[in-house]
């Protein structure tokens, strides 16, 4: 009778296992580690132009001004009528832009000068990147050799570190614009 | 040993913080292309995307190209302007970032782009993956 009671006793003050407790969460651990996806989304940031109104034309651009890449269904590449290949793009869109009116062929300054890229309806989306890509790579190429002119060794990235930190205009891409004119292709 | 229940429970925050479990199910092949100057979308909320691809079937086939905005196809492209601009309405600063197929054509592509300048979304991202070298 007496060893029936304290057995009681015993039980009220008895406590929740905790020793199961790091293996529930540990299955919880992994049913989250396996569905979670970190996956940080890149790509090339681009804006469209705004859509014009019907009666309202493009504005006009000097044929000077204009580099013109144009790339057909076939891959091929033509910059302003020479036949050439994605790899030239770079250095032609850097030629282009800083020409400063030096060569009759290329811009007359570094704020007029525009980029204008053209494909048919057939060309593939991936040399599209490509050469999408190659022009943005120019720019790069040029916000870090300003950026390095204006003393900042770790090239555009520091530039743009330090006007973050004292809040000031980015005077490198207002210098240096990207103007990338993406033309329609024709119907066909 | 006692703070090992605390440590995995803090685990199990982290993930399920993170986690972002997956709510559409694309119906399309969207083999990214590669790109060097590629820039990172930090602000997952505003982004949108458009899927363009060959249409996966039954048995590994693939079908014609399609365009798929959230879960359903879009038959006709020029429906996209009205989705994209109740998009905008919702989310001012809306990117929509393109996933589209390496293999798929421009003119596709160039057709979804009128249609967002229509909507006004101004803002896109040709999502691709980093070179390998």
């Amino acid at each position: 009778m007496a060893g029936l009671l304290k057995k009681k006793k015993e039980r009220e003050g008895g406590e929740i296992p905790t020793a199961s407790m790091a293996d529930i969460a540990f299955l919880l651990l992994i049913f989250f580690l396996v569905t979670t996806t970190i996956n940080v989304d890149t790509g090339i940031g681009m804006t469209l132009p705004p859509k014009l109104d019907e009666d309202q034309e493009p504005p006009p651009v000097k044929e000077r001004n204009m580099l013109k890449i144009l790339v057909n269904a076939e891959g091929r590449v033509l910059i302003e009528d020479v036949p050439s290949t994605v790899q030239r793009v770079r250095e032609e869109v850097k030629k282009h832009t800083l020409n400063e009116g030096e060569d009759p062929r290329y811009a007359e300054s570094i704020a007029q000068a525009i980029v204008s890229f053209k494909t048919d309806r057939q060309t593939p989306y991936e040399i599209y990147i490509d050469v999408i890509d190659e022009i943005w790579m120019a720019y790069r190429e040029m916000w870090d050799a300003e950026a390095r002119m204006r003393g900042f060794v770790g090239g555009y990235a520091s530039y743009k570190e330090y006007i973050e930190e004292n809040d000031e205009e980015d005077l490198i891409r207002k210098k240096i614009k990207a103007q990338i004119s993406i033309a329609e292709p024709d119907a066909g | 040993m006692a703070s090992m229940p605390d440590i995995i429970f803090m685990l199990i925050i982290f993930f399920m913080v993170t986690t972002v479990l997956r709510e559409t199910e694309i119906q399309v092949r969207t083999t990214l292309p590669r790109a060097e100057a590629l820039t990172k979308i930090d602000q997952k909320r505003l982004v949108s995307y458009v899927y363009m691809g060959p249409l996966k079937l039954a048995d590994n086939r693939l079908g014609d190209t399609s365009v798929q905005i959230d879960d359903a196809l879009i038959e006709d492209t020029n429906a996209i302007r009205n989705i994209m601009y109740r998009k905008l309405l919702e989310q001012p600063k809306l990117i929509v970032s393109i996933r589209a197929d390496e293999s798929s054509e421009m003119g596709i592509v160039i057709d979804v782009q009128q249609e967002l300048r229509e909507a006004g979304t101004l803002r896109i991202n040709y999502s691709s993956k980093p070179e390998i070298l």
